[in-house]
């Protein structure tokens, strides 16, 4: 503990919350806004600024200029927990997420803890309270469905979850997300390790279960975030926006962004786990043809592009993940209720079982 | 009676889904990028585009006052318009022509002709009733303004939309 920590820790976590994921979250809405509407043939906000860009600022002056109305049959101290309590484990969660190599040096991580996995999954189920709380504490009849539904979706999905990510662990070994990019790194991406170790047969067929499994993760991720097809804690048609109906103003605002927010870290972690980070291979032809790394590590001014061009590498895929989680969303219609739970108890919950299985066993097989 | 509806034998192609969702993620993101590049007809984006190119001859849109090609308001102030317009939206006060002027025969000529253009419900009827074809219903369509007082046009105004109208009937001509 000395004040270089300090220093860049607080730096970080600055730069992270107001630099990269409230602006981010911004314009998450406003991209998918436009991706809505142009799915559906539209064009989406296009007036505030140069092809609609200023909508978000726009969205966020008139959120808190609108009234902020509270009913007066709620409970007021949990009515006023809600909102915060849906924004704040979706960002707490990006803590221990590496998303970038190292800049001058300092590690591209706010926190780089020993048990990483295990507090994303902690403090990501969390967010449910805030949902719960919100349908419970507006004494109505649709946003206490809304929570309900949310709270048993979110145990049948949370099951599926946390099995689907042991596969990732039994090949690394550890539960440090940085030691997760590095062995990516090293031995190819999660959902291709077959990457740089072509002729090995063992290897090929790990990329099957590897494959389940980052399907299994990011469809429970769907089901996390609430995102459509499985959105039917707010399902708009049925509950008439579900948890959120009481809210006004900056308060609706805040689930809104939380809701987003969740979906950027469940991103975040997507890519961490399954698509190696950081990391980006390039191919070099110095001295015959490998695989180059590019990270923070060189000298001088090639370092810190370097780190940058981590930093970079894996936003992209962060958005490119957030685009899929839009263009699923404008294609899929709500499972109705019992569905949803047979999909998860029935389906998930013994794909990621078995898919552990296979992991072990062809590990335990070709010894790598 | 009750009807039971057979439920269509599903293949286990069907029952995966999977190949229905991936169609189905086909044909939206086909969508997407024909957007993208244009290649979609979308809305026309109003303010910048509009319509008044493809308009109809035909089109009814606010209804004004014309001119002939010696400059003389042609409305004669018969009122014909005002009794026939259904929701009483044309208001007329004829004033007399001084017998010095070169078109003394007309004898009325409209001191007023107010339309109040919240009332006016683009019928046409004014048009068709006119025997002197001086009211056309023209293709403005956006009549705006801040005030009921705004939204009343003139004479002043009712020319200045009209404009002068060439050919169709000149029986005031002195020719005649």
């Amino acid at each position: 503990m000395n004040v270089f920590f300090i220093t860049t820790s607080l730096l970080k976590i600055i730069g992270m919350i107001f630099v990269v994921i409230l602006p981010m979250v911004s314009y998450a809405v406003y991209a998918e806004r436009r991706v809505s509407a142009l799915i559906q043939d539209r064009l989406g906000p296009n007036r505030v600024g140069p092809a609609g860009l200023f909508q978000p600022i726009a969205d966020a002056a008139k959120f808190l200029f609108k009234e902020d109305f509270t009913p007066a049959q709620v409970n007021k101290f949990y009515y006023w927990l809600a909102p915060c309590l849906a924004m704040v484990p979706a960002i707490t969660t990006i803590a221990v997420v590496p998303f970038g190599s190292t800049l001058l040096g300092v590690p591209m991580v706010i926190a780089d803890i020993n048990v990483g996995i295990l507090y994303v999954f902690a403090i990501s189920s969390l967010g449910v309270y805030g949902i719960v709380l919100a349908g419970w504490a507006s004494n109505s009849k649709y946003p206490f469905l809304g929570g309900v539904r949310s709270s048993s979706q979110m145990i049948s999905y949370e099951l599926s979850l946390g099995l689907a990510v042991i596969p990732v662990f039994l090949l690394v070994g550890n539960l440090r997300l940085t030691n997760v990019v590095r062995y990516q790194i090293e031995n190819g991406w999660m959902i291709a390790p077959f990457i740089g170790d072509w002729a090995n047969l063992g290897k090929w067929l790990l990329a099957i279960p590897m494959i389940t499994s980052f399907f299994v993760f990011t469809i429970a991720v769907f089901a996390e975030t609430n995102r459509l097809p499985f959105d039917l804690p707010e399902a708009e048609q049925e509950l008439a926006g579900g948890y959120h109906t009481e809210y006004s103003s900056m308060k609706f605002a805040l689930f809104f962004l939380g809701e987003y927010a969740a979906m950027i870290t469940g991103s975040a972690i997507i890519v961490t786990l399954f698509l190696g980070g950081w990391h980006l291979p390039l191919p070099s032809l110095h001295g015959g043809f490998h695989w180059l790394v590019v990270d923070g590590t060189a000298p001088g001014w090639r370092g810190v592009v370097g780190g940058l061009f981590n930093i970079a590498t894996f936003f992209v895929k962060v958005a490119a993940l957030l685009f899929m989680f839009m263009w699923v969303r404008w294609t899929l219609p709500r499972f109705r209720y019992d569905q949803l739970m047979r999909l998860g108890w029935l389906f998930f919950f013994e794909i990621a079982l078995v898919n552990i299985f296979i992991v072990a066993g062809i590990l335990a097989y070709f010894q790598f | 009676m009750a009807i039971t509806v057979a439920r269509p034998k599903r293949n286990w192609r069907e029952r995966l889904y999977l190949p229905a969702i991936a169609a189905g993620m086909v044909i939206t993101i086909k969508h997407f990028k024909n957007t993208i590049f244009g290649r979609t007809k979308v809305t026309m984006q109003y303010p910048e585009e509009k319509w008044d190119s493809s308009l109809p001859e035909h089109y009814r849109g606010a209804p004004a006052l014309v001119r002939d090609t010696d400059g003389r308001v042609r409305c004669v102030a018969c009122q014909l318009c005002e009794f026939i317009c259904p929701p009483r939206a044309i208001k007329i006060i004829p004033g007399e022509i001084p017998s010095t002027d070169r078109f003394a025969k007309v004898e009325k000529y409209p001191e007023e002709f107010d339309i109040d253009m919240v009332r006016c419900i683009f019928c046409g009827m004014c048009e068709e009733v006119c025997p002197e074809q001086a009211i056309f219903l023209r293709k403005d369509y956006a009549i705006t303004g801040f005030t009921r007082e705004e939204m009343v046009h003139d004479k002043d105004k009712l020319l200045e939309i009209g404009g002068v109208m060439h050919g169709v009937v000149l029986k005031w001509n002195e020719k005649k």
